[in-house]
């Protein structure tokens, strides 16, 4: 990537671009990491998705960038937002708080985010 | 291991792969220059079959093997996945009321539902031509069908989705694959050898198996994804212990 760099010449707008995407990239995993909460964690998650599939697309792998945005931005957050539905239905359950399964629209509306 | 022990142990491990990594960078070739040995060869071939998208003519033409392997790893994980989250014998079932919707969500569901799945089955259909192919394809599939989820419910997605149709279609299509690998290896000598006519290249009807391989895995992933979904999605909503 920083091949021209190396060599002395002008670096190419496309390696300026996969560059940045880089950096945006390691940037948004290292929010993801540092996200305790599993929610958030699925909204940045969802994000580095993003950012992966844009980095993909710059690096001319239009093919892999289609499943990253597919896989990363979508279906991994909407399986850790039903997760934590669930635990959390399970949770209130137990403790017989009164709001127990009377919420369909609670994991409907963070999923629509991903 | 003590957390400051942890800490300097990360601390080490980071710097030492941040180093390999940029001297690892500086040798890469420039990115678009003319040094591709192994995408000239891949291109040669892929033009030799008539497939114009040269990954799918790896995929699923010269490494069609390869792709035979990870599409039976995403079957085994769907069947784990259905089979941990299966109803055991101490839950129930309860019926989860309908939730308001908004009618602009409503509305941009009812829209977007038909042009998703159209876009879905147009990525499968085009994988010999253009990026995507039945993995890409299967996945905007299975993720468009859940619009139906977002813009009425939660009843709406179980008509629109008949599980156990696609829990079988899912086994169908993963033994497609192989079978098709079987017919190759009858008719032509070698698995998964091309038994089609190449067709025009750049036409729907090219690369000789390529896009028959993509419908296969393209249905397989689709009802795979629908069926974990459904197992989670039913975690969540109806099964309580």
């Amino acid at each position: 990537m920083t091949g021209a760099v190396a060599t002395g010449a002008v670096p190419n707008p496309a390696e300026v671009f996969a560059a940045v995407a880089v950096v945006l990239a390691a940037a948004v995993a290292t929010v993801a990491a540092r996200t305790r909460d599993p929610v958030r964690q699925a909204v940045v998650l969802s994000a580095l998705g993003l950012v992966l599939s844009v980095l993909f697309l710059l690096v001319q792998a239009p093919d892999v960038a289609l499943s990253q945005l597919a896989v990363g931005a979508a279906i991994t957050p909407l399986l850790i937002l039903l997760t934590v539905r669930a635990i959390r239905r399970r949770a209130a359950q137990e403790t017989e708080a009164p709001d127990s399964g009377k919420n369909p629209e609670g994991g409907r509306g963070s999923g629509g985010g991903g | 291991m003590s957390r400051a022990a942890r800490v300097r142990l990360f601390w080490a491990a980071a710097l030492l792969f941040a180093a390999g990594y940029v001297v690892a960078c500086l040798e890469l070739p420039p990115l678009g220059g003319p040094f591709h040995p192994y995408g000239e060869r891949a291109v040669a071939a892929a033009l030799g079959r008539r497939t114009a998208n040269t990954v799918s003519s790896v995929n699923f033409d010269l490494r069609g093997f390869d792709t035979l392997g990870e599409e039976f790893v995403l079957f085994t994980a769907a069947l784990g996945a259905v089979l941990l989250l299966r109803r055991t014998r101490d839950e129930h079932v309860s019926a989860p009321r309908p939730g308001r919707v908004l009618p602009t969500v409503r509305l941009a569901g009812t829209v977007l539902l038909p042009v998703v799945l159209v876009t879905g089955v147009y990525v499968v259909a085009h994988g010999q031509l253009t990026p995507g192919g039945g993995f890409q394809g299967g996945v905007v599939l299975a993720t468009g069908l859940h619009l139906a989820y977002l813009a009425a419910d939660y009843r709406v997605l179980r008509r629109v989705r008949p599980r156990a149709v696609l829990e079988v279609a899912e086994a169908v299509a993963a033994g497609a694959f192989a079978l098709l690998g079987l017919i190759g290896l009858v008719r032509a000598g070698s698995f998964l050898e091309n038994v089609l006519p190449l067709g025009t290249f750049g036409a729907l009807a090219s690369g000789g198996q390529v896009p028959v391989l993509n419908a296969a895995v393209g249905l397989e992933v689709a009802s795979a994804l629908v069926v974990v979904l459904a197992g989670f999605i039913d975690q969540a909503l109806e099964i309580e212990s």
